[in-house]
């Protein structure tokens, strides 16, 4: 239960970072660590070379502005849990929040670290679907933008470059009165979800959906927007026929099947459990 | 790569308000450095994963899994462990009393993560309910007691603190 050896490198910058990566075929950033680590100790995965990047200055931060929320790639998860600010422009992410390991993975684990992981029950990499987020990488090319919806690649593989570095993430807020709900199923508290729904609902002055966006963690290798539902929500009352329907869409969709779990108990849990969190956003909408 | 082609590393520390120093390789945990370079063995390793919580010890004050931390990265940093909770020849810290009083300790191997993972929340939360303590220790695993015992010392802990 100890790695195998590797080079430890601690870049100070940035650019040191990225040319460190280019150079080095076999090298993983480490974050966090709290995902990292845990692989290295299992002998999971086996770099050559390990990039600490803890040590690059103005990667970590929260800026909440009236239209925008952006964290910084290193944001420890427990930093984003306390910051007021952002608690009180996506509160979805305290719900979340508490469901991702523990407080001792909390205060070393990173947004960033979270989202190039990818795992598939990942609440974080859930939310930023949930947000439509756009997230900035650096590389030896320079800076680019792209949308959550092509970061995922494949099963725990970001569409990064070798040498590109995820820095920052960028929420466009949800500016209009609207209500959240979060609701995960794991064996014990702390595990990875085996299925975790996040929603997000306005209302119109007539109390009619205006807008709505719910996002499934766990079925997949990238969470899932369900589109189907959300077109289906808009314009109506949000009466428990129009959610059961909505609820229903869930269970029609691709889910994994392994040893754990099987493909119809996700889709199961995603039918009730986008019905629960579709009640928790409509009762604190209004 | 083999062995003998490992860089070692200095690492320099504030460990319970001391300054140590010594050598690793890069892939020695924190954890391991605190047990077999400094001695320090209070420190202890059950999962080797993060998630039995045996290995939490605090680190510029936040409590962080041990075995998840490289010795290197923890360079210039302050540490502190069960060891630095109370001195040896010292009576015990009113939060090991309250463990004592309440017989919340058995074998004892969960206890020094869960003491020290005490120490950040009681510090950041002294008026804490017993929901969220619960919520608090959920990160700790702890095979003898059942936990009842540990939620009413660490709630007469938080109480004697506040």
């Amino acid at each position: 239960m100890k790695p195998g050896p590797f080079r430890y490198h601690a870049p100070r910058a940035l650019e040191e970072a990225i040319g460190l990566l280019s150079e080095y075929g076999n090298a993983k950033l480490l974050a966090g660590g709290q995902s990292l680590m845990a692989m290295l100790n299992l002998r999971y995965v086996m770099p050559d070379d390990v990039i600490d990047i803890n040590g690059l200055p103005d990667l970590a931060g929260i800026s909440v502005t009236d239209d925008l929320i952006e964290i910084g790639s290193m944001t420890r998860q427990r930093v984003i849990e306390h910051d007021a600010a952002l608690m009180r422009a996506a509160p979805i992410f305290r719900d979340a929040l508490t469901h991702v390991g523990h407080l001792q993975t909390r205060n070393r684990g990173t947004i960033g670290g979270s989202l190039c992981h990818l795992d598939p029950a990942a609440e974080l990499v859930a939310l930023c679907m949930l947000y439509d987020a756009t997230l900035t990488v650096s590389g030896k090319a320079g800076e680019r933008r792209l949308p959550m919806a092509e970061f995922p690649a494949f099963y725990m593989t970001p569409s990064l470059m070798p040498d590109e570095i995820l820095t920052r993430i960028t929420l466009p807020r949800w500016t209009e009165k609207h209500g959240h709900g979060f609701v995960e199923f794991a064996r014990r508290h702390g595990d990875f979800a085996i299925i975790a729904v996040g929603v997000l609902l306005a209302l119109d002055r007539a109390g009619n959906v205006a807008r709505c966006a719910i996002v499934i963690g766990g079925a997949g290798a990238a969470p899932l927007r369900l589109k189907s539902a959300e077109a289906l929500l808009i314009g109506q009352r949000p009466d428990p026929d129009i959610l059961a329907q909505a609820s229903a869409t869930a269970r029609e969709i691709d889910a994994m099947d392994d040893n754990a779990y099987s493909a119809d108990y996700r889709r199961h849990l995603a039918g009730v459990l986008t019905g629960r969190a579709l009640r928790q956003a409509v009762e604190c909408a209004a | 790569m083999t062995h003998t082609a490992e860089t070692l590393h200095t690492v320099t520390l504030t460990v319970n308000g001391a300054e140590r120093s010594a050598q690793c390789t890069a892939r020695w945990s924190l954890a391991d450095f605190l047990r077999h370079e400094l001695g320090l063995t209070g420190t202890h390793l059950g999962c080797e994963h993060g998630v039995c919580g045996a290995c939490t010890v605090l680190v510029d004050g936040k409590s962080v899994r041990g075995c998840l931390m490289m010795a290197v990265q923890a360079n210039g940093a302050e540490v502190r462990t069960i060891e630095g909770l109370a001195r040896d020849d010292g009576p015990l810290s009113a939060l090991q009393k309250a463990f004592a009083d309440h017989h919340a300790v058995q074998c004892g191997f969960c206890t020094p993560g869960i003491l020290m993972t005490l120490v950040e929340v009681l510090g950041d939360t002294p008026d804490i309910d017993e929901r969220e303590m619960r919520e608090a220790l959920s990160g700790n695993i702890c095979r003898c007691t059942g936990y009842q015992n540990i939620v009413d010392a660490a709630m007469a802990a938080a109480k004697a603190c506040r």
